[in-house]
């Protein structure tokens, strides 16, 4: 689908996205309570149809964590970003899409894992990289370990 | 390197040459000449220096021609270990198993910046080992990011140097002098 209609066709499917300009790809943030029935309508929309989700992110923006998925849709070979973000430092939280996309499940245990983002419903939320007993979440920017770590 | 830079050995070369028999340092001789011209080395690479080591293996480089030839998939089959890239907390007690199950004598080569020092993961970093010495003792160390094909044959050539030195009178000893 050309980009045009493809906004144009996201749009009308999640009305509630905003476009952000000037990026590599066609991307929207998404409020956080609406993305799962966003991200539903996107994969089973046929003329949208992402079926895959190829790259998922989290990251620390400083002011608000933020979750980065990439989708593509290998039926129709176009691809687009979806984000969302949270303000909540202490407790944030999104609902999981890895109903949706199977992949998400490891992704998600890796934000979780390094970032301290939940989500919600996830069937198997537990840290994937690091041991189970660590303590903190080092992609945080606030992180600090004064044994471990030589500051420069 | 020099004979003269090469202090760490080079007491150990001259007494070598003066202080035993010649029946021993016969024996030493042609045991030594097996063992360093027959190096194999444990199939181990964590990351891009892993590369450069296939390339080091590979036609063009060759290092077969001088004898660490062998890949061997078992570290009850190797007489080196070539860490060839990052090594991260996680990693390290694998390592030191992998290394404990090497048979005497063996040896170690830090392949890398990573290896050497934690290189570009020194500052700022909650997961890497900062050197692959605080989990083995390190024999020869090459510098890189990573290094080239012909900096990994230099750190095996001092290696043989190294491995010639021994005797089999005291070869543990001698191997732990750094």
């Amino acid at each position: 689908m050309e980009p045009e209609k493809l906004k144009e066709r996201v749009l009308t499917l999640v009305p509630e996205a905003e476009l952000e300009e000037n990026k590599q790809f066609l991307t929207f943030f998404v409020p956080a309570g609406k993305l799962h029935a966003a991200a539903i309508r996107l994969k089973e929309d046929e003329d949208t149809a992402f079926d895959y989700l190829f790259c998922q992110s989290g990251t620390d923006m400083g002011k608000y964590l933020m979750v980065v998925y990439h989708l593509e849709s290998t039926l129709l070979g176009h691809t687009m970003v979806l984000k969302v973000k949270t303000e909540d430092r202490e407790n944030p939280s999104f609902d999981t899409v890895c109903d949706i996309w199977r992949t998400a499940e490891f992704h998600e245990r890796e934000i979780f894992d390094l970032l301290g983002i939940r989500f919600n419903n996830h069937p198997d939320l537990r840290r994937i990289f690091l041991d189970e007993n660590w303590v903190g979440h080092p992609l945080r920017k606030d992180y600090s370990d004064e044994v471990n770590i030589v500051e420069l | 390197m020099k004979e003269k830079d090469f202090r760490d050995n080079i007491t150990l070369e001259s007494f070598k040459q003066t202080g035993q028999g010649i029946l021993l340092t016969t024996i030493d001789d042609i045991i030594d000449w097996g063992r360093s011209n027959s190096i194999w080395p444990l199939t181990f690479a964590t990351s891009c220096c892993g590369i450069e080591m296939m390339a080091t293996g590979a036609p063009r480089h060759d290092f077969a021609r001088f004898g660490i030839e062998v890949y061997r998939a078992s570290p009850r089959q190797a007489d080196v270990i070539v860490v060839a890239g990052t090594i991260v907390n996680k990693m390290a007690p694998v390592l030191k198993r992998l290394y404990d199950q090497m048979s005497e004598p063996k040896y170690v080569i830090a392949m890398g910046a990573c290896a050497v020092s934690g290189g570009p993961f020194y500052y700022n970093c909650y997961h890497v080992v900062r050197g692959v010495d605080h989990v083995i003792p390190v024999d020869v160390y090459v510098p890189g990011c990573p290094p080239r094909p012909e900096a990994l044959l230099y750190g095996v050539m001092q290696l043989q140097r190294k491995i010639k030195l021994a005797t089999i009178t005291d070869a543990v000893k001698i191997q732990k002098v750094k």
